[in-house]
C-alpha cells in the first residue's frame, strides 16, 4: 500500500506542481501517531479497566474477550456484516435474497440489451435506421412491469419499517446514548443511573488488547444479550450517529432530541461500530463497542458500575447513595465501587 | 423528434453578412456579455477549472485515504496539508476537503456546465431564438456565480472550526456543527455567503431560461416539439426555481442563529436541528435532479443523432422528466432515514421514492428503443452517451436499495451512499458532460477535436471511475463511514484500489486537456452539420460556430405529421 501513496505523488505532479513535495509524505507519517494520543482521557480510562477486570476474576463480572468480538467489518469483505439480531436478519434477508439479485439481473438486463443494440444495429449491419418512433404497447408495459416490480419490493421493504419501529416492552432496560464531541457516553437510568464514557483506544492499547484498531474502546457499552433494549439516542453538542453494522441499528444522536428505538442481540460478544453522522474534527475517531453479555454477567457489571439492578432494593442501603453521587464520575468512582459490589452481592 | 432542419436553409444564408458577426471589443465581450453563445463559453471555461480544484481535491483525499493512518494532511505543501504537529488542525483540514469538494462540484462545476453553459449555448439556439430572454441578467448571472465561487474559495483561508482554517460542515451544512456551536469561526459564514450568492445566480438563471423558452419560441416550435434538451432546461429551471428559495431560506436562519441570536435550530431556544435537515433536503433533493435532467437532455440528443431517428416515444421521454421533476419535491426525508422519523413518515418516504424509479426506467428504455432499429455511429458522443446508459443504471439501482427505509439503516451514511451518488453524478452527470462537450465542441469552438482522443479519453475514463467508486459498494455494505480520514485496517483494500482508480481516471483528465489544446491550436474546421443527416436540430443550420448573432429573421419550422 505503501507503494499506492508514491504512486499518488505521481499523479499530484499532473496537478499541481508543488505536489512534488507530496514525497515527503510517507516521510511525515511517523507524526502520524500523535493522533493516538488524541484521547488522553482513554489511557487514564484503559488502567481503571484494567485493575476493574482483575477485581473481577474475585466474583463477577469479566469482559468479554477479543475471542468474542463478532460485529466488524471483514478484511477485503464486500457484504454486509453478519446479523445477531431479528431486525438484521430480516433486513438482510430482503438485501441478499430480494433487492440484490433484483438489482443485478436489472443491471445486467439494460447492459445485454445495450450490447445488443450496439451489435445488432451498428451502421456496418443495418445501414439503413427505421423510422419507428412510438409503440405504445411497449411503452406501457415498460411503465407497469416497473410498478408491479416495486410494489413487490415495496411490500417486505414497508414490513421490515414497522418491524424495526416494534415499541419496546414497558419494562424493558432503557440505555440512553450520548454523542459528545468526541466521545460516547452511555447512562443507565434504569440501573441508577451512572454513566460510562467511552472514548477509542490508542493504536498501542488497542494491539495490546488483541482489539482491532480504531474500533477497541476503553469502556464498551455493556448490555444484556436475548432482551429487548431501549435505546435512546441524543447528543450533547452536535449531532452525532450511533450505528453498529451487525445490529443493524443507526440512529442519529439529535441535541435537543431523544430518538428512541429497540436494541436485541441474539448472541453474547463485541459488536463494533462508529459514529456516522459528521461531528467536528475526531468524527472518524469516536468508534462504538456494544458488549452483549447474560444477564447475570450484566448484573454484576452494573454493581461494579455502582449502579444498582433492582435485585439488591433492600439489601444494599448503603452502597446505593455512593452510586447515587456517582454517576458524574464514573470512571473515579468504578474501582471503589467495584469493591462496593461484592459486599452487596454478599448481603443478597 | 418533430424538429428538423428542412424548411428554414434560406433564412440562414443571409447570416455571417451584414451586422451578424460585429463583436465587441475583448473587455466588453468578455466581461460585459449580453451573449447567449458568450456567457456559455464564459460558464464552460469557469466550469472547467472549478472542476480542477474539485479534482485536485478529491486527489487529495483519495491520497489520504490510499491507506489507514493520517499521511497526507499533515504534509507541508499549502493547502494539500496543514504541516505536521497538528493532528487537530490535519482533522479539520480533512473536514474543509470535504466541504469543498463537495460545494464546489455541485454549485461550481456541474450546474454551470449543465445549465450556465450548455444551456446558454443551445436552448436559444435549439428553439430558435436569437438570445436569451434578459440578456443583462444572464451576465449578472455569471458574475455572481463567479463571486459565490470566490467566497467559498476565500472561506478556506478564513478560521472556522477550534480546530484550523476553513468551512467543515460537510456540503450539507448540517446545524449544529455549521453554527457557533460546532464551528465558531467566519470561515462558514462566508461558505454561506457563497451559497447565497451562487443560489441568486441560478434563480435568475432560472427565470431567464423559463421565460426564454415560453417567450421566444420561432413559430411553428410548439412545445411538443421542442428537442428533448430544452425540455431538461426547462423541467431543470422550475425545480431551481421552486428549491433553491428553500436552501436560501435555510442558510439565511443559519446566518441569523450564528449572528445574531436566534434560535432556529438551537434546542436551547426552542429550536430543532432537524428543522435544517428538512428545509435543506427539501431543496437538496431536486438539486439531485437539477444536476441529471440536463445530462438527460443531452444524451437524448446524442442517441437520436447517432441512431439517425428520432428519438422514441419523445413524449414519454419529456413528462417522464416532469414526473421526476414533480416526484422530486416529495422524497426529500428518504435522505433522514436515521435522524428519528416517525415509523409512518418513514414508509410514506420509502414508497414514494421508489416511485422515481419508474419514470427512470422510462428515460433508459427509450433511450435503448431509440437505438432499437437505428443505424448507429460510434462516434465520440455517443462512445460517451452509452457509457452513461450503463454507468447511470448502477447509480439508479443501487438508489432503489437505498429507497427502503429499513435498509437504509445500515448503509446511511456509509461509503454505499457515497457509491451510489457518485454513480450518478460523477459517472452519470460528467459523462454526460463530456459527451455533450464532444457533441458540440465543434459547433462551439468552429474546430475539431481529435476523436481519437476523445476514445481514449473515453475508455481510460471509464475504466478509472469504476475502479474509484465500485468498490466503495463494498466498503460501505461492510460498514464503513463516510467522512473520515482515517479507517480500521478491515477498509484497507478497497479504499487502496479505489485511490488507484483515482489515478487512472486523472490520466484521461489530462488527455482530456490535451484535446482541447489540440483542436485550439491544429483542429480542422467543422463545417455546419459535421454529424450528417442524424442531426436534426436548429444549431445544425448554423455554421461552425455560429455567428456572433443568429437567427435575426426567426427560422419558421415546419408542421411535421409525425406524432
Ligand atoms: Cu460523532
Amino acid at each position: 500500500m505503501r507503494a499506492i501513496a508514491t504512486l499518488w505523488a505521481a499523479v499530484m505532479l499532473a496537478f499541481a506542481p508543488h505536489a512534488l513535495l507530496a514525497q515527503d509524505a510517507p516521510a511525515a507519517a511517523p507524526a502520524t501517531e500523535a493522533t493516538t494520543a488524541a484521547a488522553p482521557a482513554a489511557d487514564a480510562g484503559a488502567a481503571v479497566a484494567t485493575t476493574a477486570s482483575e477485581s473481577a476474576d474475585t466474583g463477577a463480572y469479566k469482559p468479554l474477550g477479543p475471542d468474542m468480538i463478532k460485529g466488524q467489518p471483514t478484511d477485503k469483505g464486500w457484504q454486509f456484516q453478519k446479523q445477531y439480531s431479528p431486525t438484521g436478519k430480516y433486513a438482510l434477508w430482503m438485501h441478499n435474497d430480494v433487492l440484490f439479485p433484483l438489482i443485478t439481473i436489472i443491471s445486467i438486463f439494460v447492459l445485454v440489451l445495450l450490447l445488443y443494440v450496439m451489435i445488432r444495429f451498428r451502421k456496418g449491419a443495418n445501414p439503413v435506421p427505421s423510422k419507428t418512433s412510438h409503440n405504445t404497447l411497449i411503452e406501457v408495459i415498460w411503465t407497469l412491469v416497473p410498478v408491479l416490480i416495486l410494489v413487490g419490493i415495496a411490500v417486505p421493504s414497508i414490513s421490515l419499517v414497522a418491524q424495526q419501529y416494534k415499541s419496546p416492552p414497558e419494562n424493558a432496560l432503557t440505555v440512553k446514548v450520548t454523542g459528545y464531541q468526541w466521545y460516547w457516553g452511555y447512562t443507565y437510568p434504569d440501573n441508577g443511573g451512572f454513566e460510562v464514557i467511552s472514548n477509542m483506544l490508542s493504536d498501542e492499547d488497542a494491539l495490546s488488547r488483541g482489539e482491532p484498531r480504531h474500533l477497541g474502546v476503553d469502556h464498551r457499552m455493556v448490555v444484556p444479550v436475548g432482551v429487548p433494549i431501549r435505546l435512546q439516542t441524543t447528543g450533547a453538542d452536535v449531532i452525532h450517529s450511533f450505528a453498529v453494522p451487525a445490529l443493524w441499528f443507526k440512529l442519529d444522536a439529535v441535541p435537543g432530541r431523544l430518538n428512541e428505538k429497540v436494541l436485541f442481540i441474539e448472541e453474547p460478544g463485541i459488536y463494533y461500530g462508529q459514529c456516522s453522522e459528521l461531528c467536528g474534527i475526531k468524527h472518524g475517531y469516536m468508534p462504538i463497542a456494544v458488549e452483549a453479555v447474560p444477564m447475570d454477567q450484566f448484573k454484576a457489571w452494573v454493581a461494579s458500575q455502582g449502579g444498582t439492578t433492582g435485585d439488591e432494593a433492600a439489601a444494599a442501603p448503603a452502597a446505593a447513595p455512593a452510586a447515587a453521587d456517582a454517576p458524574a464520575t464514573t470512571e473515579a468512582a468504578a474501582p471503589a465501587a467495584a469493591e462496593a459490589a461484592p459486599a452487596a452481592e454478599a448481603t443478597t | 423528434m418533430a424538429t428538423t432542419a428542412e424548411g428554414f436553409d434560406v433564412h440562414t444564408e443571409d447570416h455571417g453578412h451584414h451586422d451578424a458577426d460585429h463583436k465587441p471589443g475583448f473587455f466588453a465581450r468578455w466581461f460585459m456579455s449580453t451573449n447567449h453563445k458568450d456567457i456559455g463559453t464564459l460558464y464552460l471555461i469557469f466550469s472547467i477549472l472549478a472542476g480542477i480544484v474539485g479534482g485536485v481535491i478529491s486527489g487529495i483525499m483519495r491520497a489520504e485515504l490510499a491507506e489507514p493512518g493520517i499521511q497526507i494532511l499533515t504534509s507541508s505543501i499549502p493547502l494539500v496539508g496543514v504541516g505536521p504537529g497538528n493532528m487537530d488542525a490535519a482533522l479539520h483540514h480533512w473536514n474543509v476537503l470535504i466541504t469543498a469538494h463537495g460545494l464546489i462540484m455541485v454549485f461550481f462545476m456541474v450546474m454551470p456546465a449543465m445549465i450556465g453553459g450548455f444551456g446558454n449555448w443551445f436552448v436559444p439556439i435549439m428553439i430558435g431564438a436569437p438570445d436569451m430572454a434578459f440578456p443583462r441578467m444572464n451576465n449578472i448571472s455569471f458574475w455572481l456565480t463567479v463571486a459565490g465561487f470566490t467566497s467559498l474559495m476565500f472561506s478556506m483561508f478564513v478560521p472556522g472550526g477550534p480546530g484550523g482554517l476553513g468551512a467543515a460542515t460537510g456540503w450539507t451544512v448540517y446545524a449544529p456543527l455549521s453554527t457557533i456551536t460546532g464551528s465558531p469561526g467566519p470561515a462558514v459564514d462566508f461558505a454561506i455567503f457563497a451559497l447565497h450568492l451562487a443560489g441568486a445566480a441560478s434563480i435568475m438563471g432560472a427565470i431567464n431560461f423559463i421565460t426564454t423558452i415560453f417567450n421566444m419560441r420561432a413559430p411553428g416550435m410548439t412545445l411538443h416539439k421542442m428537442p428533448l434538451f430544452v425540455w431538461s432546461v426547462l423541467v431543470t429551471a422550475f425545480l431551481l426555481l421552486l428549491a433553491l428559495p428553500v436552501l436560501a431560506a435555510a442558510i439565511t436562519m443559519l446566518i441569523t442563529d450564528r449572528n445574531f441570536g436566534t434560535t432556529f435550530f438551537e434546542p436551547a431556544g426552542g429550536g430543532d436541528p432537524v428543522l435544517y435537515q428538512h428545509l435543506f433536503w427539501f431543496f437538496g433533493h431536486p438539486e439531485v435532479y437539477i444536476m441529471i435532467l440536463p445530462g438527460f437532455g443531452i444524451i437524448s440528443q446524442i442517441v437520436s443523432t447517432f441512431s439517425r431517428k428520432p428519438v422514441f416515444g419523445y413524449l414519454g421521454m419529456a413528462y417522464a422528466m416532469v414526473a421526476i421533476g414533480v416526484v422530486g419535491f416529495i422524497v426529500w426525508a428518504h435522505h433522514m432515514y436515521t435522524t428519528g422519523l416517525s415509523v409512518d413518515t418513514k414508509m410514506y418516504f420509502t414508497a414514494a421514492t421508489m416511485v422515481i424509479a419508474v419514470p427512470t426506467g422510462v428515460k433508459i428504455f427509450s433511450w435503448i428503443a431509440t437505438m432499437w432499429g437505428g443505424s448507429l455511429e460510434f462516434k465520440s458522443p455517443m462512445v460517451w452517451a452509452l457509457g452513461f446508459i450503463f454507468l447511470f443504471t448502477i447509480g439508479g439501482v443501487t438508489g432503489v436499495v437505498l429507497a427502503n427505509g429499513g435498509v437504509d439503516d445500515n448503509l446511511h451514511d456509509t461509503y454505499y451512499v457515497v457509491a451510489h451518488f457518485h454513480y450518478v453524478l460523477s459517472l452519470g452527470a460528467v459523462t454526460a458532460m463530456f459527451a455533450g462537450f464532444y457533441y458540440w465542441f465543434p459547433k462551439m469552438s468552429g474546430r475539431w477535436h481529435s476523436e481519437l482522443l476523445a476514445h481514449v479519453h473515453f475508455w481510460i475514463f471509464f475504466v478509472g471511475v469504476n475502479v474509484i467508486f465500485f468498490p466503495m459498494h463494498f466498503l460501505g455494505l461492510d460498514g464503513m463511514p463516510r467522512r473520515i480520514p482515517d479507517y480500521p485496517e478491515a477498509f484497507a483494500y478497497w479504499n487502496g484500489i479505489a485511490s488507484m482508480g483515482y489515478a487512472i481516471m486523472a490520466v484521461s483528465v489530462v488527455i482530456f486537456f490535451i484535446n482541447i489544446i489540440y483542436a485550439l491550436v491544429a483542429g480542422k474546421k467543422a463545417e455546419a452539420n459535421y454529424w450528417g443527416e442524424g442531426a436534426t436540430t436548429l444549431e445544425w443550420t448554423l455554421s461552425s460556430p455560429p455567428p456572433f448573432h443568429q437567427f435575426e429573421t426567426l427560422p419558421v419550422i415546419e408542421a411535421q405529421g409525425h406524432h
